[in-house]
């Protein structure tokens, strides 16, 4: 994969033919590739994350107990009132204060003390807190009737969520999950922040060697909206399969009376 | 919390985080507003112009909007008069945020445009009221209603935005706990701190809003059971 995009970018220099800023678009082509890549890691990984921690938080949150609702309501409130830019510097920067934990070990050395997993830990807390409030709408916004059915039919509490609950609350939640990973997407820029190497950091990283600004943050934006522009067109085939019995009639079918 | 004599400083980060996010506010209103009137108009130009405003600006991250503006537009003054003019960090991002915030507000207005009914802009009309005086009379004052909660998330959520200009050494709250962090070397305390401040700025915004909604919708409460 690497060798073919070093040929397709020696190509394209070739093509470009010192023309600028095109022939430095093509040399830097790989390091710029790499930095999607990296940025989609980040966003898929932290997402899968960040959607098993807000399941619980979610759940947690709808319940009526004190010593469940409230750490849960506190969990949100805190990550989604303050900057991702606290949280990232919280994590990376933060927990090196603590004596104890640079003393971990392995834990340390390579998880914590790393950029890449610290960016990690901040994208996935963050996108949680979002991610269980939408679920927590989504929860209460299942029809009463389909519970009540769930219930009449004597299914369990937890066989009630597992078959019927979760499943429509997923499906309630997937327009709006799909802005939280745009949203996801535009703060990923930050892991760059971190000494990472992601589309914003990479574009950088050019930057400084070839003070070609305008040029590579254009066309880091560009990439930035192609990227977007990918995820919602995957959030809108998902939810066409899911959320199949909301599709809107074809207009051949309206004439049909 | 032992804040080693730093507090000060967070403080003074605070009141230029206040600024900027204020001064950002008001730029992005006037641009959501210009943007929601581009967005309705009949002239087929104006409408494209809005939605790639809006299409663009949902994709771009803000933080690349604040380098860009920060380094790409003194290097564009410089290609066009030929002299170095520094942009002043503020200035940047006062620039990026409110056009951040306007791409958002464009949708709000726009939607909130198009909840306010006809006739009563048809009754303006009927009455001999100006287009101008329409505008500020009528449909303004109904508009803030409607787009009040749409715009209250939209702050909240560029105030957090604002903690990004310190990436170009702009002396707010986020830039001060990151040199007390670093003079301190107590990392976690400080950005523990800043955290703090952020959620006391949210609580109080969401408080003000809150009071906002209540005396825009002043004329509706009645009207519900």
């Amino acid at each position: 994969m690497s060798e073919l995009v070093v040929l397709l970018s020696e190509w394209l220099q070739t093509l470009a033919g010192g023309a600028e800023p095109w022939a430095s678009y093509a040399r830097y082509l790989p390091r710029i590739l790499d930095g999607v890549w990296l940025t989609l890691e980040l966003i898929v990984v932290s997402g899968l994350i960040g959607l098993a921690i807000a399941l619980p938080i979610a759940l947690m949150r709808i319940t009526h107990n004190p010593w469940l609702w409230m750490p849960a309501y506190g969990y949100i409130f805190f990550f989604r009132g303050t900057p991702l830019l606290v949280q990232i510097f919280l994590v990376y920067y933060g927990l090196s204060q603590f004596e104890s934990l640079r003393e971990t070990g392995w834990l340390w050395t390579e998880v914590l003390s790393q950029p890449y997993w610290c960016a990690i830990i901040a994208f996935s807390l963050n996108t949680a807190a979002y991610s269980a409030e939408l679920l927590r709408g989504a929860i209460l916004a299942v029809p009463r009737g389909e519970i009540e059915a769930a219930r009449s039919l004597g299914l369990p509490r937890a066989t009630q969520y597992r078959k019927i609950i979760l499943p429509r609350a997923f499906g309630i939640i997937l327009p709006a999950y799909g802005n939280e990973v745009i949203l996801m997407l535009k703060g990923s820029a930050l892991a760059s922040t971190i000494t990472l190497l992601d589309l914003m950091g990479a574009t950088r990283n050019v930057i400084a060697r070839t003070y070609m600004n305008m040029e590579f943050f254009l066309l880091a934006g560009f990439l930035y909206l192609l990227m977007a522009a990918v995820l919602i067109g995957l959030f809108r085939v998902a939810e066409h399969f899911i959320n199949a019995h909301r599709r809107v009639p074809r207009r051949k079918a309206a004439g049909l009376k | 919390m032992d804040l080693q004599g730093f507090g000060h400083l967070l403080l003074s980060g605070t009141w230029v985080t206040l600024q900027l996010a204020f001064t950002s506010l008001f730029f992005g209103l006037m641009l959501g507003l210009a943007g929601a009137a581009a967005a309705i108009s009949p002239i087929a130009p104006l409408r494209w112009l809005a939605t790639t405003y809006n299409t663009l600006m949902r994709g771009i991250p803000e933080l690349l909007l604040v380098l860009i503006i920060y380094f790409g537009a003194t290097e564009l003054i410089e290609r066009i008069t030929g002299s170095f003019v520094e942009i002043n960090a503020f200035v940047a991002g006062v620039a990026a945020l409110s056009i951040a915030f306007g791409a958002y507000a464009t949708e709000v207005f726009r939607s909130a445009l198009l909840e306010i009914p006809k006739g009563q802009r048809e009754a303006a009309v009927a009455l001999g009221l100006r287009r101008w005086d329409t505008f500020r009379r009528i449909v303004l004052p109904q508009l803030w209603r409607v787009a009040l909660p749409g715009l209250g998330n939209l702050f909240l959520v560029l105030l957090k935005d604002t903690a990004l200009v310190s990436v170009v050494g702009l002396d707010d709250l986020m830039r001060q706990a990151y040199v007390a962090a670093g003079f301190t070397k107590l990392p976690f305390t400080f950005y523990m701190a800043a955290a703090g401040i952020y959620l006391i700025l949210t609580i109080i915004s969401m408080q003000v809003i809150q009071r906002l909604e209540r005396w825009a919708n002043r004329g509706y409460q009645g009207a519900r059971a």
